[in-house]
């Protein structure tokens, strides 16, 4: 993982200093409401619905025990003792008070931590998949190109004003897409050209929100070493000619459409032309050093599927279940990918208590290094546990909630924090998110259904990337009442598409039911072979409109 | 009188900024320094080649493109913020300084905030006509908030890592 040296930690504390000084000035009237405003959501506050909302920066999803100590810390000190785990690999404190704030900077920054660019019209956290590094199929490592596109677009003195935010995802797999790169403002994926050279494909103009679009390619090899002055082009396309008059079409992918991908592409290659040998040209020895932060953990001589694995794997039937779902495979014999779901019923999606946060560090020293990674899913991954050791972790994370053996099932729902906390919300959707989890909660019927993406969004802001769940739920106002409209067939992996609503929304109450009825509709028509998006590929929209509407 | 900051300093702003006129009417140049939309000066170069105290300003929307082959010919260029959320004037500033050669002032003005100075500064800004309500004294501090930075830009073109890792 990356180690700051003198240079970050000097940077970082002059950013707390910057930020005391102005939240000061802002308390003493100094700075307009709406002059504060871009500067406090550059540091990860928002004023929320009863509370304000600290979203704190967890870079490419990646934690250390002693930051996972930190944050339950925070979480206890300055907030009611729980926090919330976002879509985009961040964590989020629900009650801070707003002059409190700096403090708990200063607090986050002394474990190298910040909320720098987790909100506001300035490029965001950069995510990436949360298998990086230690799954078999993958081309390189993409946390080293995360860390420098970080630390490139951290205060960016171009990019703090866009049009609107910006956010860039990184994929290095060649097989699948935990990173959902093609519903981002810029998506790219490490790939190999023909002479064997490393590089990237851009897309660019991908994404949820109000209109959800799958971005197109624009440039099919990049290489790793242009891949900050090729950014730096797009975004500086991107700030002179985005739609700044109105807030619901200043996103990139509407600028990309409207230019046409091909004449934007031909636009940010003659930015590019003008700046790829500047300085900011990638050096094989800043690849290099970085790659160095990222090495493997002292792993041991290990053998596949030992002894202690394959005994309790026959001995219970829980057990395996759990493993089957929630543990996945690692590129070292003898090693194992432990995934922690923070979806167990009753518990809002993501949410997770100072006890909690404090548990996952000490499991994390014990069996994984001292590391753990988030996912966008709102999970938690221990990446380098020992195969002969899962059944002790298995029995370690039981009480604590982590081990309901749902991982990627119809009930490991991606789910905003909706009405009940969000300003922004036109429905509630931790309640729905609930009722689906207790209409489902046959487990043996869950992994008869095997992988299905359900995802909630309290509004058409998309938070809980609802267009790109296999079974989408909307959260819709109608005259003050909450209602939630259906989507199907949305993928964020690499057959990403955006959902099509089914039909008319539904009451709270129904949703259970809905939901029940589209299942059944899947179950009656699949083969042997099918996932949900398969089954509904193939037959399309009407079988399950006339089972819902019948 | 408004305050113009330099990195010298703060001074006192005594430049006209001269709007583009309605249809149809001419503009009429002032006798003291000004600044005349960008437009309107390039119309009017050759007649202005003997003053020293006219430059002229960009709107956010308009294109240093246009006037690339002119900027050294006048002693001051003004980038308009329009509200200081319109991020456009910082690439505007990139592009005259590094693309076009600008080497003399480079003025922010318009909703020019405290907040923003260090990030004009790094965009090539040297001269910011700080809005009148604002603290001139906060503005050192806030031009100087931070002693590194991890990209190149104009005031230094080497990002952090050429400087850390060295070949």
């Amino acid at each position: 993982m990356y180690v700051y040296d003198e240079y970050d930690r000097q940077i970082l504390k002059e950013r707390v200093v910057q930020f005391r000084h102005q939240t000061e000035r802002a308390l003493r009237g100094e700075l307009e409401e709406h002059e504060f405003l871009p500067l406090r959501l550059q540091n990860g506050l928002y004023v929320q619905r009863f509370a304000p909302m600290l979203r704190m920066a967890i870079p490419y999803g990646m934690l250390r025990s002693r930051q996972l100590r930190r944050l339950a810390e925070v979480t206890r000190d300055f907030d009611k003792g729980y926090a919330h785990f976002t879509t985009r690999q961040n964590l989020q404190l629900n009650w801070p008070a707003v002059e409190d704030v700096p403090d708990v900077l200063e607090a986050l920054s002394e474990v190298e931590m910040h909320a720098n660019q987790t909100s506001g019209n300035c490029i965001r956290n950069t995510t990436t998949d949360q298998f990086a590094g230690v799954q078999k199929d993958e081309i390189v490592d993409p946390r080293p190109y995360c860390e420098l596109i970080r630390q490139w677009s951290t205060y960016h003195p171009e990019f703090a004003f866009l049009p609107r935010k910006f956010k860039i995802a990184v994929n290095a797999s060649p097989s699948t897409d935990r990173a959902a790169v093609q519903v981002h403002d810029i998506g790219l994926e490490l790939h190999r050209n023909d002479a064997g050279e490393l590089g990237f494909r851009v897309y660019v103009g991908g994404g949820l929100g109000r209109t959800p679009m799958v971005g197109p390619v624009i440039r099919e090899f990049i290489p790793e070493r242009d891949v900050l002055t090729y950014l730096e082009a797009i975004l500086r396309v991107y700030n002179r000619y985005g739609r700044r008059d109105n807030k619901f079409k200043a996103r990139i992918k509407i600028l990309v459409k409207a230019t046409t991908p091909e004449k934007f592409a031909e636009l940010v290659e003659a930015e590019w032309e003008q700046i790829r040998n500047t300085p900011t040209r990638l050096t094989p020895e800043a690849i290099e050093q970085m790659k160095g932060f990222f090495t493997e953990p002292d792993y041991e001589d290990l053998e596949d599927n030992p002894p202690a694995l394959t005994e309790a794997l026959s001995a219970s039937k829980a057990f395996s279940n759990w493993h089957t779902r929630n543990v996945s495979e690692h590129k070292k014999p003898g090693y194992a990918i432990v995934t922690l779901t923070l979806k167990q019923t009753g518990v809002p999606t993501g949410d997770v208590s100072d006890r909690q946060l404090e548990a996952i560090a000490d499991l994390a020293d014990e069996y994984s290094f001292g590391e753990v990674r988030v996912t966008h899913e709102q999970n938690v991954v221990l990446a380098d546990v020992r195969q002969d050791r899962l059944q002790e972790l298995w029995e370690a994370l039981r009480p604590l909630g982590f081990a309901t053996a749902n991982l990627g099932t119809l009930t490991d729902m991606i789910c905003c924090p909706g009405g009940d906390f969000c300003a922004l919300a036109n429905a509630k959707s931790i309640p729905v998110a609930e009722a689906i989890q207790r209409e489902f909660d046959d487990l043996d019927f869950l992994y008869d259904l095997g992988d299905i993406d359900l995802n909630i969004s309290g509004c058409m802001n998309a938070c809980g990337h609802h267009h790109v769940g296999n079974i989408g739920v909307l959260g819709v106002d109608k005259k003050g009442q909450e209602f939630y409209q259906i989507s199907l067939g949305g993928s964020s992996r690499r057959d990403a598409s955006v959902g099509k609503i089914l039909g008319p929304s539904f009451a709270r109450e129904d949703m259970p039911t809905v939901v029940k009825d589209i299942i059944q509709v899947y179950v009656d028509h699949r083969t042997e072979e099918e996932t949900f998006l398969d089954t509904y590929r193939r037959i399309g929209m009407s079988p399950f409109k006339e089972r819902v509407y019948a | 009188m408004p305050n113009l900051i330099r990195h010298d300093g703060i001074h006192t702003d005594n430049w006209t900024i001269v709007h583009p006129p309605a249809e149809g009417e001419a503009v009429e140049v002032p006798e003291g320094p000004a600044l005349l939309p960008a437009a309107i000066w390039k119309d009017k170069r050759q007649e202005l080649t003997g003053r020293n105290d006219i430059g002229f300003w960009l709107d956010s929307h308009e294109e240093p493109e246009d006037l690339a082959d002119y900027v050294n010919e006048v002693p001051v260029i003004g980038v308009n913020f329009p509200k200081f959320s319109d991020g456009r004037g910082y690439s505007i500033a990139r592009l005259l300084r590094e693309r076009f050669g600008f080497r003399n002032e480079l003025r922010a003005v318009g909703d020019v905030l405290l907040d923003q100075l260090f990030y004009m500064k790094r965009c090539g800004f040297d001269a910011y006509a700080l809005r009148e309500d604002k603290n001139p004294d906060d503005a050192e501090y806030c031009l100087n908030v931070f002693s590194h930075a991890y990209q190149g830009a104009v005031d230094d073109d080497t990002p952090l890592f050429r400087r850390r890792w060295a070949s």
